[in-house]
């Protein structure tokens, strides 16, 4: 039992580890571009907008820009011989979606919570505004970027709606613990669908714990 | 000996007034003296390109700064909080910008921070902390010095001991140095040349 299980956990696992670098590396390539400047708030608003879009619209909007028929996708199959749709790069697409949001929010607060005058600093020091932001902002604001990562990587772990509107729900390709979960429900095989919510739920209550954590620490400086 | 003069005619229109200043300032300190608001700290913030200028030019001798970024400009910047960088030692702020590792060496020696150097700038004392900044700025090695109420979080005797450091180091690198105060008793003990901002403007 342990090991038809322990296949969709894995995936869960690897997909969300992928897709919070993504996130992770989006969000401070977003920051870095429009830090300090006013287009910061419409990149902020229309990138947090999977937070609380139904999972079915956003995998809407992915179908549609990704699907065969779109030009991206077309050319993405073109150039690999491979779709996003129903398969693990889809997968990791929408965990990036649903992760980003939660990754950008909190490393941005983290790194505008920074003393611009440090910035201001730096620059009169010799430092371009990227050096400055990668020199002074980012080391201090490590600790909410890494609270970032740590919520992306839980909301990526356990994405649902998303994943199922452009991965599907294949056993062994695209299949993760919550879709796993929700066909053992399906099947009526509690004890299956038991332990996947519990190591799901362990693996949000760490996530969660090490936020927390960090806060704590982040105070106690 | 350098000779060098800065000129700057800034106007930029800020969020509660309009710095509308012409100054020309030789190698020595030239103070901006004035009440809070009066644009002392914009002119600064201005001169070293943190600021956009609405119109206006920044130079010294015959080179243009005006469209050079803040990091291009060689100058100095010790700001009224000091803005040493929390997570450096003393030793890695005063690295930050310098041009060589004689540069760091030097300052550190000259400004009295040898014993300090692993420290966190957290567990520096007021005096000690604007005495980082001032080697940090020195490090880099500028022509220009802007120093913005560098003296106002010390007691009176640090205050003294920083002045005459201050003085003596203007002298001897022959630095064009603008010095923020809105202590009159201040500018005095330092000499040189004296602005007086109302307003945001020189009248």
């Amino acid at each position: 039992m342990f090991a038809v299980l322990l296949a969709p956990l894995v995936l869960s696992l690897q997909i969300a580890v992928v897709a919070t670098l993504l996130a992770g590396s989006l969000a401070l390539g977003l920051i870095a571009l429009t830090h300090g400047r006013r287009s910061a708030a419409l990149f902020d608003a229309v990138l947090t907008a999977p937070l609380v879009l139904p999972p079915t619209v956003l995998g809407y909007y992915l179908l549609t820009v990704l699907g065969r028929r779109s030009a991206l996708g077309g050319a993405w199959e073109a150039l690999t011989g491979s779709s996003f749709v129903f398969t693990r790069t889809g997968a990791v697409i929408a965990a990036t979606i649903t992760a980003l949001p939660l990754v950008l929010q909190s490393a941005r607060a983290a790194i505008d919570a920074v003393d611009p005058t440090l910035l201001d600093a730096a620059r009169t020091l010799g430092a371009t505004r990227l050096a400055a932001l990668r020199r002074v902002a980012l080391p201090l604001a490590s600790r909410g970027v890494a609270a970032g990562l740590l919520l992306g990587f839980a909301r990526a772990c356990g994405d649902f709606g998303v994943t199922l509107m452009i991965a599907g729900n294949i056993p062994g390709e695209t299949q993760t613990a919550s879709l796993a979960l929700y066909d053992a429900v399906l099947a009526g095989r509690d004890a299956d669908a038991r332990v996947l919510a519990v190591a799901l739920t362990l693996v949000a209550v760490v996530m969660i714990g090490a936020v927390q954590w960090l806060g704590r620490r982040a105070h106690a400086r | 000996m350098r000779g060098d003069v800065l000129t700057a005619k800034l106007l930029a229109r800020l969020d509660n007034f309009t710095l509308d200043v012409s100054l020309q300032a030789p190698v020595g300190v030239t103070t901006l003296f004035g009440p809070s608001g009066s644009g002392k700290t914009s002119t600064l913030r201005a001169i070293s390109g943190l600021v956009k200028l609405d119109s206006g030019f920044v130079k010294l001798n015959d080179t243009a700064w005006t469209t050079l970024p803040p990091e291009r400009r060689e100058l100095g910047y010790v700001f009224q909080s000091s803005a040493l960088f929390p997570h450096l030692t003393v030793e890695q702020n005063v690295e930050f910008g310098a041009r060589t590792p004689e540069e760091v060496a030097r300052w550190m020696k000259r400004l009295r921070l040898e014993s300090a150097r692993e420290r966190k700038p957290s567990t520096l004392s007021g005096g000690e902390a604007q005495r980082v900044a001032l080697a940090r700025a020195l490090a880099r090695r500028p022509r220009v010095l802007l120093l913005d109420e560098p003296f106002s979080s010390l007691d009176a005797g640090l205050r003294e001991e920083l002045v005459g450091e201050i003085k003596e180091l203007v002298e001897a690198e022959q630095l064009v140095t603008l010095l923020v105060t809105h202590s009159r008793e201040e500018a005095e003990r330092l000499g040189g040349r004296f602005l007086h901002l109302v307003g945001g403007k020189i009248p």
